[in-house]
């Protein structure tokens, strides 16, 4: 891919932002171990150094592949992850005090694996970046993708619960010593399928419907799609028992057809089946238990978090708590990288690592990291808005909806704001799924935005997804159209 | 489709703006709370850097104790007497509620108190952590340990049940047994699994250990409401051996009324005296009705039922255990006048009258005390970390429940009973004991609470002690004779 004059790429901006994220990273680093050695130990900057190196060569890569691509994903996501891999060293630290032992090794305890899985997923970010030269070429094996995805999806729910279940949620395979996550690859999959789904479909569910209190309803045989989804969102509620997921499938899904249809109609019937669908499995764990008992219980958790009998029982609120009198604890300050206590926050090392940042780094730290997030989120929104084939729009405004829907799932969570799922928080939690995973997600991401700030380039049917070039039919000829449309 | 696009982001954006706020919410206007809210693992571990004040009984007998630890948490609570006192002490775990005394004198315990204040101002310039403060309790352990072997082994079998015994002059507490009870050991354990598990198991008992029967559960009390009959007879003007209507059978308002054994009250007319010591049914439901439901529930009243805000602990400061009020009921038909049938079963201390057992025992008190009602304590004194004494009860009268003529009348009866009567097995050599039994239907084919209420005096006619011992669901017949034998060792051992 040659360069245009006069299109600027920004690499040299790229850079500029991942050497600042990249001090930030060192600084947290080393005010961890002058709080809690007294002294900065000799090899404070091994793990910042090693982690500069490895968004380099990524930065490289995208240099020679991908130059257009939006400079600021790389190192705003090399930020998130690089804390995240600093804050697990410092609760290793911790740890390691606690046990007397000495400081641990930099490729030891949980940062050192997060590091480690780090190089993984840029490799993979990378790869993806080198393999796929154009988007539009993934949509060829679309339906491969929807399959796995799917699968991938069902698996947790299947598997017994000794090797699907943690926290009470059935989202993992754990084979062995070692457990991954599907859902997280399973959602990009699904957002690429639903993608070309939608790009094929878009105009027999945008045109072909019913007006009804001034607002178009789509034809009744045109929901088939929407109520299976939905039906399989339920299923993951109560099988997996895990609400967020289910939101996070379900909205994602919503969002793509609202996006391809341009049709509010499917937003108002996405929102009235999700909730009704969820109050319903509410009541019936108040009445008849069984399989809906975890939710009911998880939404009891929610609405009385204080409560002493919620706050004593097995399973109860105390989780949920403690993050919040962690955060609590924080402050608008925080008490200063590795000043604090996160090991009081259960399961800080995953769902709850904001938690524990959030007592260190306080409100304002942790604000900081939200615009992070929401800089993510929009700069892909952009990415989407700036491409010009429909296949792309949708891929990258599904998976930036869906990274920023995740960020709110779990975030939402521990703040108490909706009941608690065990999602990861992208790039923060340990564990290689999501950091691969969503790692992944960005180099699409990256890989959109570079066809959508470089030149155009020539052919737009690569696919077979773009619209056929010529004379548009008019949309009144739709009307009463098969609902399998087959177009060129 | 850029507009929807733009949009979505639009909702993603309010979505943060809703996180943000919520963050907002928790760090900057919750932020003192949540950071000194007593589950906050940081307040716990500051707790555990120094001992916990020691609870005792009365002779320096450790109740509740510190063992050093070598974890994160320094003290370990320690509870050498196990459940024996683990209704009254209550305990304090790690990372749940305090219950129990642990949880009424916390502050104290814990040496946040405003009494250690002098404490913590010379503390800060040692540079010494103040210590928490020490609690003695009224409990004596001679008294306590008689109460639960009795009871745990109790001659009928019975599973559940209760004793409390009370210093009549003073209404300190001498026993207070709840029957099955729980060890508090395994409820503070620095495992908190552990301990939550622990607390899962004793929560799902179908027996309730974590239940304080003495003070919390009221149960139907039986004939032992006849005290309160007569006390409202007596008031009225009846004396002792005033004569009153009995016979074999008594039907009022669709109640049929009978004795609990044929030969009881046969002829027509008997004493009161004699009623009480043979706890005629048909004497007492007749006199109830004559005396009419307003003057029996006012006798109720002036001894303390429908009370909603007692607590037995500090009477200082007020904190303690939460009793159960004791009811009479009712008494009335829809339409607001008196229901006779039931106004005949209450005076037996049947239909909806109920009593705690810490109830019963400020009955017999009350009735030794000559009418004066104390208020029930359990904190003795409160000694600073240094051991000089901060406070000493003092004893405080709630109200005259009755005359101390009437108290007299009582007093007589109620001997009788113990030397003539039903209540024979409480019994103590060398002492003046009285009591009332009471045998309590209570369900359908289930086997009926044994009670015992009693005083007991000593040779220079000191009351030394009041006694109700209430065993729940007694088998084979008999079931307040066994109580009224618990309850004359009981009085015995508090006596000494």
């Amino acid at each position: 891919m040659s360069r245009i004059p006069g299109l600027k790429t920004r690499r040299n901006a790229e850079l500029g932002l991942l050497a600042f994220a990249m001090v930030i990273v060192a600084v947290f680093g080393a005010t961890v171990e002058a709080n809690k050695y007294e002294s900065l130990q000799s090899s404070f900057w091994v793990p910042a150094a090693l982690l500069s190196i490895l968004f380099l060569g990524l930065h490289i890569v995208v240099r020679i592949v991908a130059p257009y691509a939006d400079p600021v994903l790389l190192p705003t996501v090399a930020l998130i992850n690089g804390i995240g891999v600093a804050f697990l060293r410092r609760i290793d630290i911790a740890d390691a005090i606690n046990d007397k032992l000495p400081p641990p090794g930099i490729f030891s305890g949980t940062g050192g694996r997060q590091l480690a899985w780090t190089l993984i997923s840029l490799i993979l970010a990378a790869g993806l970046l080198l393999v796929v030269r154009d988007h539009k070429n993934i949509s060829k094996y679309a339906y491969t993708l929807g399959l796995t995805g799917i699968v991938l999806m069902m698996i947790p729910a299947v598997l017994p619960a000794s090797l699907s279940e943690v926290n009470g949620a059935k989202l993992w395979i754990k084979i062995g010593g070692f457990s991954i996550q599907p859902g997280e690859f399973a959602k990009i999959m699904l957002v690429t399928f639903f993608a070309y789904y939608l790009v094929r479909k878009r105009e027999v569910l945008s045109l072909a419907s019913k007006r009804f209190l001034g607002v178009d309803f789509p034809r009744g045989r045109d929901l088939g799609p929407v109520i299976t989804v939905w039906l399989f969102s339920l299923l993951v509620l109560v099988f997996e028992k895990d609400l967020g997921t289910a939101l996070l499938y379900f909205g994602l899904f919503v969002v793509t057809l609202y996006v391809a249809t341009e049709r509010s109609s499917w937003l108002i019937i996405g929102l009235l089946l999700f909730f009704g669908g969820v109050y319903v499995a509410y009541l019936l764990g108040a009445s008849v238990g069984g399989p809906f008992a975890n939710f009911y219980d998880r939404a009891d958790v929610w609405l009385n978090p204080f409560d002493d009998d919620q706050y004593n029982r097995v399973g109860g609120s105390f989780q949920l708590v403690q993050g919040l009198l962690g955060l609590g604890t924080g402050g608008l300050f925080g008490t200063g990288p590795g000043a604090g206590s996160p090991l009081f926050v259960p399961e800080v090392r995953n769902d709850f690592i904001f938690a524990g940042l959030g007592e260190e780094i306080g409100l304002f730290g942790l604000s900081a990291l939200l615009v992070c997030y929401l800089l993510i989120v929009v700069r892909g929104m952009r990415a989407a808005i700036g491409v010009r084939d429909s296949f792309g729009k949708l891929v990258a405004g599904g998976l930036s909806f869906t990274l920023g829907l995740q960020v709110f799932v779990i975030l939402g969570g521990i703040t108490g704001l909706i009941p608690l799922t065990g999602q990861t928080t992208p790039f923060l939690s340990s564990g290689g799924s999501s950091l691969m995973a969503n790692w992944l997600l960005v180099a699409m991401l990256m890989r959109i935005s570079n066809a959508a700030r470089g030149p155009a380039t020539s052919g737009g049917g690569i696919g077979g997804v773009e619209r056929p070039a010529g004379p548009k039919k008019a949309p009144t000829q739709l009307h009463g159209a098969m609902t399998e449309v087959i177009k060129p | 489709m850029n507009a929807p696009l733009r949009k979505s982001g639009v909702v993603l954006l309010v979505l943060f703006g809703l996180i943000f706020a919520n963050l907002n919410w928790i760090q900057a206007y919750k932020a003192d709370e949540y950071r000194t809210d007593w589950r906050n693992a940081r307040v716990i571990v500051a707790q555990y850097e120094r001992p916990r004040g020691i609870i005792e009984a009365a002779g320096g007998v450790a109740l509740a104790e510190n063992t050093a630890t070598d974890d994160s948490l320094k003290y370990l609570r320690v509870y050498p007497e196990g459940e024996m006192y683990g209704p009254v002490l209550g305990y304090k775990p790690v990372n749940m509620s305090a219950v129990g005394i642990e949880s009424a004198e916390n502050d104290f315990l814990s040496g946040e108190s405003d009494k250690l204040f002098a404490d913590r101002l010379s503390d800060m310039f040692t540079g010494n952590e103040t210590n928490g403060g020490n609690v003695v309790l009224s409990l004596k352990p001679k008294a306590q340990e008689v109460a639960w072997k009795q009871m745990t082994k109790n001659e009928r079998g019975a599973t559940k049940g209760a004793a409390v015994a009370i210093d009549p002059r003073t209404g300190a507490i001498q026993a207070l047994v709840s029957m099955p009870s729980f060890d508090p050991n395994a409820l503070v354990s620095h495992d908190t699994k552990a301990a939550a598990a622990a607390y899962q198991k004793l929560n799902k008992d179908e027996d309730q250990p974590m239940l304080n029967r003495a003070v919390a559960n009221n149960l139907p009390p039986g004939s032992v409401f006849k005290v309160i009959v007569s006390a409202a007879a007596l008031e009225a003007g009846y004396s002792p051996s005033s004569e009153i209507e009995a016979g074999s059978v008594y039907r009022e308002g669709g109640a049929t009324i009978r004795n609990s054994e044929e030969e009881v009250c046969t002829g027509s007319q008997v004493t009161l005296k004699e009623a009480l010591t043979r706890s005629c049914n048909t004497g007492y439901a007749r006199l109830g009705v004559e005396l009419g439901a307003d003057k029996v529930k006012a006798a109720a009243k002036a001894f303390g039922f429908e009370d909603d805000t007692l607590k037995v602990g500090d009477l200082e400061s007020g904190a303690g255990l939460t009793v159960a009020a004791s009811r009479t009921g009712d008494i009335a038909n829809q339409d607001g006048s008196t229901d006779t049938a039931a106004l005949a079963q209450s005076s037996l201390g049947q239909r909806d009258v109920r009593i705690t057992p810490l109830q019963g025992a400020m009955i017999a008190a009350t009735v030794a005390n000559g009418g004066a009602r104390r208020q029930p304590y359990l904190v003795q004194q409160l000694l600073g970390p240094d051991r000089r004494t901060l406070y000493t009860a003092e004893p405080k009268t709630l109200n005259n429940a009755v005359s101390s003529k009437v108290a007299d009348g009582l007093k007589e009866m109620m001997v009788s009973v113990v030397e003539n009567g039903t209540g024979t097995k409480a019994q103590i050599s060398g002492m003046t004991v009285g009591g009332k039994t009471g045998t309590a239907q209570n369900a359908e084919g289930a086997d009926p609470h044994g009670w015992f209420v009693g005083f007991a005096f000593n040779d220079k006619g000191e009351a030394v002690s009041a006694v109700c011992v209430m065993l729940e669901n007694v088998p084979g017949g008999s079931a307040s004779s066994e109580a009224a034998r618990i309850a004359g060792l009981i009085m015995k051992a508090a006596a000494q």
